[in-house]
């Protein structure tokens, strides 16, 4: 399970940062922000190939000693960022693509919200229970 | 210890080179010497073989070899690498010793020589007595050498292995050298591994790894990288099988990172990166948990940190060397983590080391050896060479302990984390990482912070702040701008400090509001020229130093006065400037409204508030002040700004009638917080306000649908208002009409008539009225040099007339006043034009109690289509009307002129005049016919000339006939001139001929009444014709004459026939055919004939002979 889940707007700032309450926040913030060299590094990579065939899932951006960063971005250039303990190993890929797929329908959800204005900071409750679903649990 | 106790040692990251030692050389005084030793040292390039020479004197003590041991049986090993090992095979036991001798082959005293050589060689044996090392002889000598098979007799030393020529190329003689050292590395592997059997694993687990170790490390000297890598790799499990206590985990980590790196180097030596990436990585995932002791904690994280550099350091080199680095895999990784584990050293030193300052350094040290170096790697100094799990002595297990804390307590780890944190920012930045970049700058800069270098910190954390702010990462510039407050008050740069305040108070800022309340309390102190109070969490003896220098700048009357750019953060107070219309008549005032909103979350004064435009005069008008106590700071007030209401002040001033056509556009916003008695502020907008977050808060609230909740009367939503910084001042609007009238379209080349009629509407006089007439400007070239105004309709223009006629002056106009004036325009060609008629004036009015003088203008545009007032048509016919290709000379013909109007309105034509070349003659008198006609559209007059063409010579065919001019104008502008059109003739074809025939007979005939016909053959030529004449008999006529003729007609002369014809029937009728066969002229057909005579006549019926009466009665 995840440690911190981020939203981040095309334009590259946080819609929405959840991470887990027991961890520095600050030190997930900076993480997350760090992980968008790389994600703009891939977008401007994948720019070439065509729109529809473009996968969206990024894969892992960069392992740090203690946590792994994975990314997604949306054809809308919304970008989701996942960190995940390293030492937690027994989350697969495909595990993590599944979670990237969740989030993105539980966005989507929240952006056909009428009174959701895009670029505003994400407040939904049902999202907030989605990414804490999540989230790694602390008891 | 030394503080690069964690570095590795040199021998372990240098290249090891087979060593070979050079023996018998001078080098100092003997220049051959010299020259034999610089061209083994100097300039080696990777070419050459990889020896490192030294120059030994002959009698140079070797290291002795200890005893061979015959059996490890009883042998424990105290550890498990000697630190003086490494360099012992690379710098004191020599591979080969070449001993040098000077000895020629024919030297005199060659007995002595030899034998002086032997004791040299012997020497050294002695020395290296017990070793494999080589001994090898190179004689200098300087004459040539004699032939190979000789040498080979020589065989008076046993043990000289190299016998060669300085003369000799170098290369050879250092192959030489090398084989010889290889073999000898050679053969130290084998000993080395001939012990193995010898051990077993219960004891000998130690010497394992070392002997591994030691094979490794020979193969990498005789360079063999390939089984070197691979014995080193067998090393490195070794020394994970060891039984790991508490008390040799700093050997077993010591040992287990030597290993590694060897590996990594000759992994990324070998071109294999990823390879390196891969040990390393299991030797961090192995070792990372193994920390030993938990009160040298810190030494675990100062070796891991060691790790991570030296990694990063070979990966560098790697690269340096041609290897490709990536964005998610570079160097700056592991100096990051290298970084993060110098801090965690230094946390973990803060806590463990954390003694009272009563706490001596125990004596006698500990730490300290009698050689001042231990005997094995990684073993405490205290207890060397001990190899049982428990410390024996308590005791001094625990002084030495508090030894090793004690001198972490002095290591400067600041020092060493911002070191490696700025060798990883150079890496980031060359892999495209900015965000990484301004990350591990953050971290350099609270690291400065901690080692309270404030000017550095604040320069740092400065730099980055605008990459967060740009990104809108609100939570990490809030933790940035919270240190860098810190240090600005702990060095009291007020600037600085007053610069955060604002920011840290502004909506960007997610600090809790007891904090802003907090900071905004200290904002004040510090603008009524007081300290501040410190900010939490600062070292106490820094806010000790820093309170005293708050002080000396409170009594220091300096530069209160600070400008701050506020546009490029997000201050606590934002602004937008708002003019009330795009544009602003000059005699209307200006009027603009500045909104200021404060998100503080106590309500502040402000003093001024000034507006900046591009025209400074403008100013002085748009200045809010307000003079209040130093009490009065939080009291209402007209600045008084309350959070998160948006407050408007009202501007309005008068533009400057010079600045008409001119943009005014708001240059500054400056908004002075404090007062001139305690410090100042001034907060500075460029342009009509906006900060760094409000272009991106502008464009979301465009997108918002949401429908904002009504406010009471007086409120303004901040979200909905717009930014207007420019205004453009125009002109009054005019109080004349201008009308014009004129009848389009206009007829080509015609003194066109337009009347302008100008009425003044104005209260006042209005002044200096100019009239600008004519062709607009910018349009076709063409048209400006076809067109012509003037005001003089009286006669036609000419080119040198303009196409525009500007600022006409007209004078003054009275109120009410009306006036024409008209204008004439010439065009010379036919096609659309735009003219254009502006008029403009001088009024004064009074605005705002002011008067001025307005300059107005009106303009009128119209677009006239210029047309053809008539087409002309010519043709030329013969005397029978009949068309001609080609008229014959002097034979008359008729020439016909057509005028068909085309102009919509009806056209006088006052004459018509045919002027007429000279090759050309009248046949009779040309009078012009339709003088005074008129003629509407569509309507034609023609004329008629009968014209004679005088014979032209021979091979001229086109003949000039001359033009036709018309005078004409409009039917319904009598009085105006007319206007002459000439047309020019086509050229005609003219052409001779032999033999001219005219009739002379009556219009009609009647039947059964003599109709007397006379034939006039006339000859054109100078020769004399022979013609054969015949008329042919017909129905409707007899006739009486010759019939058939034949004749001769001298040249220029005439023959006359004459023939009675004898009409028998009424009507039409063809008369009998004359014709005519010129013998001389073949081509004289009767065809041609036929158009000079006619063929047909009508013939009446007879009237009653009796009814003469009746007939004269009718």
């Amino acid at each position: 399970m995840a440690v911190c889940i981020a939203v981040i707007a095309k334009e590259n700032y946080p819609l929405y940062i959840k991470s887990t309450p027991t961890e520095n926040e600050l030190k997930f913030h900076y993480t997350v922000h760090t992980s968008l060299d790389v994600v703009d590094e891939k977008i401007s990579a994948m720019g070439k190939a065509l729109v529809d065939q473009r996968e969206l899932y990024l894969g892992l951006l960069y392992p740090t000693e203690d946590y792994k960063v994975y990314g997604y971005v949306t054809n809308s250039k919304v970008k989701f960022v996942m960190v995940v303990d390293s030492s937690n190993t027994a989350l697969r890929d495909n595990e993590i693509r599944s979670m990237f797929r969740k989030l993105h329908n539980s966005y989507t959800d929240v952006i056909c919200n009428p009174f959701y204005n895009p670029g505003d900071q994400i407040q939904s409750r049902a999202f907030d229970n989605m990414v804490t679903s999540m989230m790694v649990q602390v008891c | 210890m030394s503080p690069s106790q964690w570095d590795f040692p040199v021998e372990l990251c240098c290249r090891p080179m087979a060593f070979v030692a050079l023996t018998g050389l001078d080098v100092i005084y003997n220049a051959v010497h010299r020259a034999v030793w610089d061209a083994f040292c100097a300039n080696r390039r990777a070419d050459r073989v990889p020896i490192s020479f030294k120059v030994l004197p002959g009698d140079h003590e070797y290291p002795k070899c200890r005893n061979k041991r015959t059996s490890y049986e009883w042998h424990i090993p105290k550890g498990i690498l000697k630190t003086g090992w490494m360099n012992k095979h690379l710098n004191l036991v020599p591979a080969l010793v070449v001993v040098f001798y000077e000895l020629d082959w024919d030297e005199p005293q060659w007995k002595e020589k030899q034998s002086e050589c032997a004791t040299r060689v012997e020497i050294v044996r002695q020395s290296l007595q017990g070793r494999n090392t080589k001994v090898a002889v190179v004689l200098i000598q300087k004459k040539t050498p004699l032939p190979p098979g000789k040498l080979k007799g020589q065989t008076f030393i046993e043990s000289v292995k190299v016998c060669l020529r300085l003369s000799l190329k170098m290369r050879q003689l250092e192959n030489a050298f090398y084989e010889h050292a290889q073999t000898y590395y050679y053969t130290e592997i084998r000993r080395v591994k001939s012990h193995k059997e010898f051990l077993n694993k219960t004891t000998h687990q130690l010497l394992f790894v070392r002997h591994q170790f030691k094979i490794a490390f020979f193969s990498e000297l005789k360079q063999d990288t390939q089984n070197a890598l691979k014995n080193y790799r067998t090393a490195y499990n070794l020394v994970h099988e060891l039984r790991a206590h508490e008390t040799n985990m700093l050997e077993i980590k010591t040992i287990a990172g030597f290993i590694n790196y060897k590996i990594c180097r000759l992994c990324f030596q070998h071109n294999t990166p990823l390879d390196a990436i891969a040990q390393f990585r299991k030797h961090i995932d192995v070792c990372k948990k193994k920390i030993g002791s938990a009160e040298l904690a810190f030494e675990h994280a100062a070796w891991m940190s060691k790790q991570f550099q030296a990694f990063g350091d070979l990966f560098d080199e790697a690269i340096k060397l041609g290897l490709t680095a990536i964005q998610t895999q570079n160097p700056g990784f592991y100096y990051q983590q290298a970084a993060y584990y110098a801090q965690e050293r230094k946390q973990l030193a803060s806590v463990l080391c954390n003694h009272e300052p009563s706490v001596m350094y125990p004596n006698p040290d500990p730490i300290e050896t009698q050689t001042g170096m231990l005997d094995f790697y990684g073993q405490r100094p205290w207890r060397q060479g001990v190899l049982s799990f428990d410390p024996n002595d308590p005791e001094k297990e625990k002084v030495g302990i508090l030894a090793l804390q004690l001198k972490e307590k002095k290591v400067l780890h600041s020092e060493l984390i911002i070191t490696l944190l700025s060798n990883a920012v150079a890496q980031f930045k060359k892999y495209k990482c900015p965000r990484m970049k301004s990350h591990l700058m953050v971290q350099m800069g609270e690291e400065y912070y901690y080692a309270k270098d404030y000017t550095k910190a604040l320069k740092l954390l400065d730099y980055v702040l605008c990459d967060y702010r740009s990104e809108g990462w609100w939570t990490l510039l809030t933790s940035i701008l919270t240190t860098a407050l810190k240090c600005s008050y702990l060095m009291a740069q007020i600037k600085d400090y007053i610069t955060y305040s604002l920011e840290l108070l502004g909506r960007a800022s997610n600090l809790k509001e007891d904090q802003k309340s907090r900071i905004e309390k200290n904002l004040i102190k510090v603008l009524m020229n007081e300290s501040p109070d410190p900010e939490p969490d600062c070292d106490a003896t820094s806010v000790k130093s820093s309170q005293k220098l708050w002080a000396d700048r409170v009594s220091l009357a300096g530069n209160n006065i600070f400008t701050i750019e506020v546009q490029d953060f997000v201050p606590f107070v934002q602004c937008k400037a708002r003019f009330l219309a795009p544009s602003f008549h000059v005699d209307t005032p200006v009027q603009f409204d500045i909104f200021l909103k404060a998100d503080c979350p106590h309500p502040l004064r402000f003093s001024k508030l000034c507006v900046g435009f591009n025209n400074q005069e403008y100013n002085q008008y748009c200045v809010v002040e307000e003079v209040y106590q130093k009490n009065e700071l939080f009291t209402q007030g007209m600045l008084c700004l309350t959070p998160g209401k948006t407050k408007t002040f009202f501007f309005k001033f008068v533009a400057k009638t010079e600045d008409v056509g001119k943009k005014i556009e708001i240059t500054s916003v400056d908004l002075i917080l404090g007062s001139e008695n305690g410090r100042c502020v001034i907060l500075n907008w460029r342009g009509g306000g906006g900060d760094a977050a409000s272009s991106q808060e502008a464009l979301l609230a465009a997108r918002s649908f949401r429908r904002r909740p009504k406010l009471p009367e007086g409120e303004i939503h901040w979200e909905s208002l717009t930014v207007q910084t420019s205004t453009m001042i125009i002109s009054r609007v005019p109080n004349i009409s201008v009308q014009l009238k004129h009848e389009p379209p206009a007829l080509m080349n015609e003194m066109y008539c337009l009347s302008v009629t100008i009425q003044s509407h104005e209260k006042t006089v209005a002044k200096d009225v100019k009239l600008t007439a004519g062709l607009k400007p910018g349009q076709d070239a063409n048209l400006t040099q076809k067109t012509h105004v003037t005001l003089n309709g009286t006669e036609i223009c000419d080119d040198s007339f303009p196409a525009l006629l500007p600022d006409i002056p007209i004078g003054d106009l009275q109120p009410g006043e009306k006036l024409e004036k008209t204008v004439y325009i010439h065009c010379g060609m036919v096609g659309t034009r735009m003219f254009l008629v502006y008029v403009s004036y001088l009024v004064s009015t009074t605005i705002e109690g002011k008067e001025i003088l307005c300059k107005c203008h009106r303009d009128e545009t119209v677009t006239i289509e210029t047309v053809f007032p008539f087409d002309v048509a010519v043709k030329f016919v013969s005397a029978k009307f009949e068309h001609l290709d080609k008229v014959f000379s002097d034979i008359p013909f008729l020439l016909m002129t057509d005028i068909l109007s085309t102009s919509p309105w009806a056209l006088t034509i006052v004459t018509s005049q045919l002027q007429l070349s000279p090759s050309m003659m009248p046949a009779d008198q040309l009078e012009s016919y339709v003088e005074n006609v008129v003629l509407q559209t569509g309507e034609s007059a023609s004329e008629c000339f009968c014209l004679r063409c005088p014979p032209v010579s021979s091979g001229q065919t086109g003949v000039a006939t001359g033009s036709y001019a018309v005078s004409w104008k409009r039917s319904s502008a009598a009085k105006s001139i007319p206007v002459r059109t000439v047309i020019t003739l086509p050229h005609v074809i003219a052409e001779g001929i032999p033999l001219h025939v005219n009739a002379d007979l009556p219009s009609f005939g009647r039947v059964r009444e003599s109709l007397p016909v006379k034939y006039h053959l006339q000859n054109k030529t100078n020769i004399v014709q022979d013609l054969e004449v015949s008329v042919e008999p017909s129905d409707a006529f007899m006739f009486s004459g010759l019939k058939q003729i034949r004749l001769r007609i001298l040249p220029g002369t005439e023959q006359e026939m004459l023939y009675n014809f004898y009409p028998l029937m009424a009507g039409y009728q063809q008369l009998p055919s004359l014709n005519i066969n010129l013998l001389r002229f073949p081509h004289f057909t009767n065809q041609l004939l036929r158009r000079f005579i006619p063929t047909h006549i009508f013939v009446k019926p007879q009237g009653r002979q009796a009814d003469n009466a009746s007939i004269a009665a009718a």
